[in-house]
């Protein structure tokens, strides 16, 4: 790395864990205040002796700590009360005692991760990766077995030849001057940085992936998730006819479905089904509807038998006849869903309840060619009563 | 820079401590007594709260013990002999003991033959559930814990004069089978002397909510035994607040691992919500309960929470000692929730109320009259472990 003449500092090796303490509690006692000591591990009594304040560290993790309480609250109460409220169990929507382990595990998440990146950004001043004391001598004897102590040119007490007479009277070794390192803008985008970023990147992400993804789809009992069954049109040791496929039991009704008890009979019921449907727009709109697609072919627009297909098949009859007229909804019901002479089924084509729609629509127009004219007269005023 | 002053020298305790040990347990006795002839039957769910204040003190020390010599730590040797002492009331606690043998019937719902001949579910328990067996557990656990609390503490005080080292290596097995053991027999007691009251009743956790306690409470007398003697110059005069951290710290880590506990107790039998196990909740929910289970969380996790937080409080004596009383308190009041809300007794009153307190205060005369006359016959600082020089460099 690129070192101009000024001076960072002046460095000092000691041998042993006690020479440093010792070295610490003296340089502190002189009144350095920019000072620092580098051990290969955490040495116990250290705090102690360079007379170090409690690090601020501690509150990131209370502020995060707590913000990340208040967040998996309010996370829980939005989500859970507010914008998808669900019964679980019965309990109140905020029940406190099933949010707390999640509160616990986002207060620890949170408090965890900004302590590293506070640690990473405000006390080791990421991305600057260009400290005076990296890539010397020195640094790589402290990360191996030697002690170092490092008194900064920025104190005022700073006077070279004094620091070096005090290292030398406390016995360090291998006493040498640190200068500056030229920072550029580029610093951050140094070739090797990038790449060590980008590797521990891919690395961690790959492993995260692999360990989601990979790993925990290992199943270690798959007893339930492949288990023994039937498939459609395979044969059967087990059943005596074979097959795997096996009958509804007798008497079954499919869910939704309400089966038609006179379905085989050809002749009328004695006593036939009440319509099911109420009355309304909506149905006899789509009672006209079916009628006009399925019905009007043969017995024509308005229920006369007048048809297009007249003269081309016998005849259909008018749905006018008194006898239709006194039949019951349930026997046009009957005829529609079983034919009749030569109608065929229309069961297949129309749905029970468009079935149904389709009685009461006769039943409408059946009204519509025979009302009296007291009934034409009730009509009128019922519909023109807005003034017209 | 490590000194190898060793030099102990041994004081003795001014006789107050003694005649204020005999005080309390003339006065709570007294109260006890009183309580008797009050409501006999309350009295005696006071008599089984003021034995198990006793026993998981003493049962706390132990375990104290016994996790330094299995985990081979430094910082606790020089205040080794404290927990010693403390637990000096674990071969006592057969004695104490012997009264609860004739108040089972009082107590236990489950030591009556002809309630159990009806009850279906008892019936199923009656194998574990009867008095002979009860008593066989009993006297099997005290036996045991008794066994192993002599010999540890008969080799570490041989240790002051031989200065052998073979006798570390003793207790650290002695230690290493007795964690297992007393994973088991406390859990046992738990169930036997408390969840059974409730017979009907069951949790799993319910030994490791008690286990948690228990340490806490050992932890407590410690920590305030410790600080008082060390601030008045008993202990040796190298130790230095550093070792009160470790003992701050592991203060705050079981005020937490309570919480953890009590609260998944909570939590899973309130997700469930099944009929047998919610009522045992619901009885201590209802009436002033409420009240008392509130003021639990606040005095027995959010208190000492705050107060054992900051990293400062865990070597600051003041603090401590406020703490270590205040979790004390909070134990009692932790073990009173368990205990009373079994007795479904009618008569209520401020004078009944108070006599319940009799019991635990004679448990605390018992517990500082064995202190005395164990700290006046050995030394408070075991000179002979050969862990003793390294303890007392502890430094953070």
């Amino acid at each position: 790395m690129e070192r101009n003449t000024k001076l960072h500092g002046l460095v000092a090796l000691f041998d042993t864990p006690d020479q440093i303490i010792h070295a610490a509690e003296k340089v502190s006692h002189s009144g350095y205040k920019d000072f620092d000591v580098h051990t290969p591990y955490p040495v116990h009594g250290m705090d102690d002796a360079m007379k170090l304040k409690p690090s601020k560290l501690g509150y990131v993790t209370l502020v995060f700590g707590l913000s990340g309480a208040a967040f998996a609250l309010l996370l829980m109460w939005w989500t859970m009360v507010v914008d998808y409220p669900m019964n679980i169990g019965g309990k109140p929507f905020f029940s406190l005692p099933a949010f707390i382990p999640v509160t616990f595990e986002l207060t620890v998440l949170f408090a965890t991760l900004a302590t590293v990146i506070g640690m990473i950004t405000f006390f080791f001043r990421f991305p600057d990766n260009k400290h005076p004391l990296h890539d010397t001598p020195y640094m790589q004897a402290v990360s191996r077995d030697k002690y170092g102590v490092f008194i900064g040119a920025s104190d005022p007490k700073f006077d070279v030849k004094e620091v070096r007479a005090l290292f030398e009277s406390l016995g360090g070794k291998k006493i040498s001057e640190i200068m500056e390192i030229e920072k550029t803008w580029q610093d951050a985008f140094n070739p090797k940085f990038i790449g060590i970023l980008v590797t521990t990147a891919i690395l961690v992400s790959g492993g995260t992936y692999f360990a989601l993804n990979k790993l925990l789809y290992i199943t270690p009992f798959n007893w339930m998730e492949h288990q023994f069954r039937g498939v459609p049109q395979e044969k059967s040791d087990f059943f005596a006819d074979s097959r795997m496929m096996r009958e509804p039991v007798a008497g079954t009704v499919a869910r939704g479905h309400m089966p038609y008890e006179f379905k085989d009979s050809v002749a009328q019921p004695a006593d036939p089904v009440e319509n099911p449907l109420v009355n309304s727009p909506e149905i006899f709109k789509l009672g006209q509807k079916k009628y006009l697609t399925f019905c009007s072919p043969c017995h024509g627009d308005y229920g006369d038998g007048d048809s297009r297909l007249n003269q081309q098949f016998p005849n259909p009859p008018s749905l006018h006849t008194t006898k239709l007229r006194d039949w019951k909804d349930g026997n046009i019901y009957h005829v529609i869903t079983n034919g009749q002479n030569v109608m065929p089924s229309y069961s297949h084509q129309m749905t029970v309840k468009e079935r149904w729609a389709v009685v009461s629509y006769i039943r409408a127009l059946q009204k519509a060619k025979n009302a009296s004219e007291t009934e034409i007269e009730q009509f009128r005023k019922e519909n023109t009563s807005n003034g017209n | 820079m490590a000194t190898k002053d060793l030099t102990y020298v041994k004081k003795e305790l001014p006789g107050k401590i003694l005649n204020i040990g005999i005080a309390l347990l003339a006065i709570g006795l007294i109260v006890g007594a009183f309580g008797l002839l009050l409501d006999p039957t309350r009295a005696k769910f006071s008599y089984l709260l003021g034995f198990f204040y006793l026993l998981t003190i003493g049962m706390g020390a132990l375990f104290l013990i016994s996790l330094e010599y299995v985990v081979n730590a430094d910082w606790s040797t020089p205040i080794r002999r404290i927990p010693e002492f403390i637990s000096a009331s674990v071969p006592l606690f057969i004695v104490v003991a012997i009264p609860l043998f004739f108040f089972i019937h009082d107590l236990y719902h489950w030591s009556h033959t002809d309630a159990v001949a009806t009850d279906a579910l008892l019936k199923i328990k009656e194998p574990y559930l009867n008095i002979t067996f009860f008593v066989i557990r009993v006297v099997a656990t005290f036996v045991i814990w008794s066994l192993y609390y002599f010999f540890i503490v008969r080799n570490s005080r041989k240790q002051d004069e031989t200065k052998d080292q073979k006798l570390t290596k003793k207790n650290i097995i002695a230690s290493a089978i007795f964690i297992p053991v007393f994973a088991i027999t406390i859990t046992f007691s738990a169930i036997d002397w408390m969840m059974s009251l409730e017979p009907h009743w069951f949790s799993t956790i319910y030994g490791v909510y008690v286990f948690s306690g228990t340490m806490l409470a050992g932890l407590a007398a410690t920590t305030l035994a410790v600080v008082l003697l060390k601030e008045n110059g008993y202990l040796h005069p190298r130790m230095t607040n550093d070792h009160l951290s470790s003992l701050g710290g592991l203060l705050f880590g079981f005020v937490n691992f309570w919480a953890y506990i009590a609260f998944s107790q909570f939590l899973l039998i309130w997700y469930a919500n099944l009929p047998e196990e919610t009522f045992w909740f619901i009885d201590r929910w209802e009436g002033m309960w409420g009240a008392i289970t509130l003021t639990l969380i606040v005095v027995h996790f959010l208190v000492p929470y705050a107060l054992l937080l900051p990293a400062p409080a865990k070597k600051d004596p003041k603090r401590l000692k406020f703490a270590a009383v205040w979790l004390l308190v909070a134990h009692l009041l932790d073990l009173y929730w368990l205990i009373m809300p079994q007795y479904h007794g009618e008569k209520s009153g401020l004078h009944y109320i108070l006599t319940e307190f009799g019991f635990p205060i004679a448990a605390i005369g018992v517990l500082i009259i064995v202190f005395y006359f164990n700290f006046k016959k050995h030394n408070a600082v075991p000179v002979g472990d050969p862990k003793l020089d390294r303890g007392l460099n502890f430094k953070l």
